[in-house]
């Protein structure tokens, strides 16, 4: 049975006119619930955050409420909160829309979070290719600083909150929460080991809370609604709902505010959401969460696209990336795009993931065209290994899950589609010929 | 004798700019503004050429090799004068699914020039997923961004640019 269609809360209003204004946002109750966060003790706000079981959607889904209350209470340095609006994991494609159509639900978020951990500076990191997204919320916090939202005090309260926007510049590292600390201070995006953690040692080396853009955008709602009946939206370990981004070979792809009930299959063939595949082809592949979640195969569709529900599958429920492959579309052509990706991003500090991620590339593009041998076949499987182990998933040698997320793809797909790069192999050639891409591929 | 990096006018405008972009940080961080005052530096110029380099280095207290470092790293600074219009075209995942690399192919018989080559006019480049895959394929012209590119489309949009 498929899950129920729900009241979206953080998609509601992205048709309505002017939907992106203070004025607005007001007119529908924006910002009533930061008055009531304000006027509980900060520790009780996190305490609400914690019973609403809202987790993080940047990807590692991250209980938010836990994550604040590991900044230490009684530090004589400043905290900052850094917002990840990074947004380069392939096949996510969210938050963008909330800065560009909401972008004061997140700043409602911004200020209720900065009240419960005492932070006076906030800065929202931007991927530098969002020009247009980072407009509208430059305008926003504009609205935000003249309502007395932002400022010297907080809607009247004696708590200063400063929020500034940074853009970056091109580089997928700088999602990664340390890398994208780094590129705040001014450097280039290189991760940093772990431990010490953000909250305890973050930027400039003071406390600092990373969420992603649409965490934030969720917290409002807590307030608003109550953290148990967040909770309840969700299920027992996970509040509220998600947006999920649909893409690939599927007839209305979009991104869609789901329940965590709901599964893959009501995803692809809801009627409220993608609709089905065109011309009656069959789905072979579905990517759940970002290029770098292990790849599911059809009969796995059943299940909720939830962070607990994927566990057992070996997979992920990431950044809410679902990316689906018709019959007719090639496994390693896709996974090159995808491998080859990964070795572009890679920053380069650690040796796996330096040499790894473009051998794996290398291999792929022989096996694609016809060149390889059964032996190249085990050398990729290896190469993947020497990255990172698979399963389950968090066995990285390297600094960073950069390294895992390389290497998550080639294991999951060999693991399942072995037979296709095999046939590459023996047939010494691509079996799709120059048509790889599928329904949709042939561009016109 | 040099020509001097900025005219007046832009001189005055980047000024103002850093001294914003300082006010957002503590005082004793200023190298954090690094990654907007290149920003700024390429929004004048149109790219970041060695002077205003060490430049932004001066005004941030820091030297000229970790903005060289910084500018290096990031894919969007120009290190070197571009052409006119840069194009980046996505041939991720999402976007190949819908076309994206027969896309590139086109544009690259339509401009004269394969993806990593620059003329006078245009530096075509592939580039990683722009948050748009369910809008496939798209492409960014400097920093416009365009979607849901059909042949038609695409035409229109470099046909008539300026
Ligand atoms: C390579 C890499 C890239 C990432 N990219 C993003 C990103 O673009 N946006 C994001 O919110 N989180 C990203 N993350 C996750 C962040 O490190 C971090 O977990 C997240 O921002 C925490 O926010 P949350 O708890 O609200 O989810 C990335 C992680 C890795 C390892
Ligand atoms: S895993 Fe890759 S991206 Fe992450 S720090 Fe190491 S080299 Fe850099
Ligand atoms: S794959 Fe092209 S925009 Fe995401």
């Amino acid at each position: 049975m498929a899950a129920p269609v729900i009241e979206p809360l953080i998609s509601k209003y992205w048709g309505s006119p002017q939907s992106w204004t203070l004025d607005a946002y007001r007119k529908r109750g924006g910002y009533e619930g930061l008055k009531k966060a304000l006027e509980m003790a900060p520790a009780a706000v996190i305490d609400e955050v914690k019973k609403s079981n809202l987790r993080g959607r940047g990807g590692a889904g991250f209980p938010t409420g836990l994550k604040w209350s590991f900044v230490p209470k009684d530090s004589p340095k400043p905290k900052y909160l850094a917002v990840n609006g990074d947004e380069s994991e392939p096949g996510t494609f969210k938050d963008r829309y909330i800065l560009e159509l909401d972008p004061h639900m997140m700043l409602e978020g911004i200020a209720i979070a900065a009240w419960a951990l005492g932070v006076h500076t906030c800065y929202v990191y931007l991927r530098g290719e969002f020009k247009f997204p980072a407009e509208r919320c430059q305008a926003a916090i504009d609205e935000a600083y003249k309502a007395g939202i932002f400022g010297k005090k907080v809607l009247g309260k004696d708590f200063e909150l400063n929020c500034y926007l940074v853009r970056g510049a091109g580089a997928y590292i700088c999602g990664e929460e340390t890398a994208l600390l780094e590129s705040l201070e001014g450097k280039k995006g290189w991760p940093r080991l772990k431990p010490p953690f953000p909250a305890v040692v973050g930027l400039f080396g003071c406390p600092t809370v990373v969420n992603n853009v649409e965490t934030l955008a969720s917290v409002p709602h807590v307030f608003a609604m109550g953290p148990e009946k967040y909770a309840k939206l969700g299920t027992d370990k996970s509040g509220g709902t998600r947006l999920v981004c649909l893409s690939g070979t599927v007839n209305r792809p979009g991104v869609y505010e789901c329940s965590m009930h709901t599964t893959f299959n009501d995803l692809i063939f809801g009627d409220a959401y993608g609709r089905g595949l065109p011309n009656g082809r069959k789905v072979k592949a579905v990517i759940p969460g970002g290029s770098s979640a292990p790849v599911l195969s059809p009969h796995e569709l059943g299940t909720a696209m939830e962070f607990e529900a994927l566990k057992p599958l070996q997979s992920m429920a990431g950044s809410g990336g679902v990316i689906v492959m018709d019959d007719r579309t090639c496994m390693v052509r896709s996974l090159w795009r995808v491998a080859r990706f990964y070795a572009e991003e890679s920053c380069g500090q650690c040796t796996p993931c330096r040499e790894g991620t473009p051998w794996q590339t290398r291999l792929l593009r022989k096996i694609e065209e016809g060149r390889a041998d059964m032996e190249d076949l085990e050398l990729l499987s290896n190469v993947a290994t020497s990255i990172a182990p698979y399963p389950p998933i968090g066995l990285g040698n390297t600094i960073c899950a950069l390294g895992d997320a390389a290497a998550l793809p080639t294991h999951s797909f060999l693991m399942r589609f072995r037979a296709e790069f095999e046939a590459h192999i023996h047939e010494k050639r691509c079996p799709f010929g120059d048509k790889p891409w599928g329904e949709f591929g042939e561009w016109s | 004798m040099n020509t001097p990096l900025f005219t007046p006018d832009e001189q005055k405008k980047f000024d103002a700019e850093i001294a914003e972009l300082l006010s957002h940080y503590p005082a004793d961080r200023k190298s954090a503004a690094m990654l907007p005052a290149l920003r700024a530096l390429q929004a004048i110029k149109g790219w970041c050429p060695p002077e205003g380099l060490a430049l932004v280095a001066e005004r941030l207290g820091t030297t000229r090799e970790r903005a060289y470092e910084v500018a290096s790293f990031y894919v969007m600074y120009h290190l070197k004068k571009p052409g006119k219009y840069t194009v980046d075209v996505c041939t991720n995942l999402s976007c190949s699914l819908w076309g994206a690399e027969k896309m590139l192919a086109y544009l690259e018989q339509k401009l004269g020039l394969k993806a990593g080559e620059a003329n006078e006019r245009f530096f075509l480049r592939e580039t990683e997923c722009l948050a748009s895959c369910g809008t496939a394929p798209c492409l960014q012209i400097n920093e416009d961004h365009h979607e849901s590119l059909t042949r038609a489309k695409l035409d229109a949009l470099i046909d008539k640019l300026p």
